[in-house]
């Protein structure tokens, strides 16, 4: 492998890292090609060449997952958590949530209990969307 | 038998005076040892005050590893996902991450309060991750 692909991999890293730092900000591709120092085209092809999937997806399960631990952590409303995380429509979020995590926002928060002392990995052996109905 | 302590940890570097510059002088590490062995740099450093924990600044590559291999392992640190991993803990960690931010250290997580106590994330220049808190009293 070429010390380009090195450089490369940097680039992509860096504009993952912002995603993750300033998520709710924002990010739009324009941007987030100018922290990689590349072309909005050659930007989205690089980052899913290098991580498996879109800049765009990759924001969305970001923001999701965020949102996912405000819904459990805060009794902050659906609305002011959907912009918390940086979705600028409720539409847009719902839609989003639900087709990551299989659930409405709300039914999701209902679904959660007080998280007991037990360990984390039977909460989310127990807990996750299921395929098996 | 008891094993007593975690003395030293070993992590990848893409060039070990970039690593050099980096750890010492923008996190404040020292040198512990720095080293010609003929078939390998022997880079160590540490925390001011704490020789006893080392931190191997290792570069890959052949003969420890195959060339082939050498470039993955290269390949996944860039793309951090090579799972190099350093916690530290500090007494202030805002005004730890100022002084880092001034120094232009990447952030990849913003100071948060948490359960157990104020941190934060940076990315060395090869890609590990580091997570800097100033972790509460354990209950």
């Amino acid at each position: 492998m070429s010390r380009a692909v090195e450089e490369s991999n940097r680039a992509m890293l860096r504009a993952r890292d912002a995603m993750d730092r300033a998520y709710a900000e924002p990010l739009d591709i324009p941007a987030l090609a100018r922290i990689a120092h590349v072309s909005e085209a050659h930007f989205i092809r690089t980052f899913r060449a290098t991580f498996g999937e879109t800049p765009h997806r990759y924001l969305q399960r970001r923001r999701v997952e965020r949102a996912m631990a405000l819904l459990v952590e805060t009794d902050r409303d659906v609305t002011d958590i959907c912009y918390a995380v940086g979705f600028g429509s409720l539409g847009t979020f719902s839609r989003t949530f639900r087709q990551i995590v299989g659930d409405s926002p709300s039914d999701f928060r209902r679904r959660r209990v007080a998280p007991a002392n037990v360990p984390s990995c039977f909460t989310k052996a127990w807990t996750r969307p299921s395929s098996f109905g | 038998m008891t094993m007593n302590a975690i003395s030293r940890s070993q992590i990848y570097v893409l060039d070990q005076d970039a690593a050099l510059d980096f750890y010492v002088n923008k996190l404040g590490m020292e040198v512990n040892t720095d080293q010609d062995l003929g078939f390998m740099r022997w880079l160590t450093v540490n925390l001011p005050g704490d020789p006893e924990r080392e931190i191997l600044l290792e570069k890959p590559g052949p003969p420890a590893l195959d060339p082939a291999t050498a470039e993955q392992v290269r390949d996944l640190l860039t793309k951090g996902a090579l799972g190099g991993y350093l916690f530290m803990t500090t007494d202030d960690a805002r005004k730890t991450h100022e002084d880092l931010v001034a120094k232009g250290v990447e952030i990849t997580d913003e100071p948060t309060e948490r359960p157990y106590g104020i941190d934060f994330g940076i990315r060395d220049p090869f890609g590990n991750r580091i997570r800097i808190g100033q972790m509460f009293p354990r209950a």
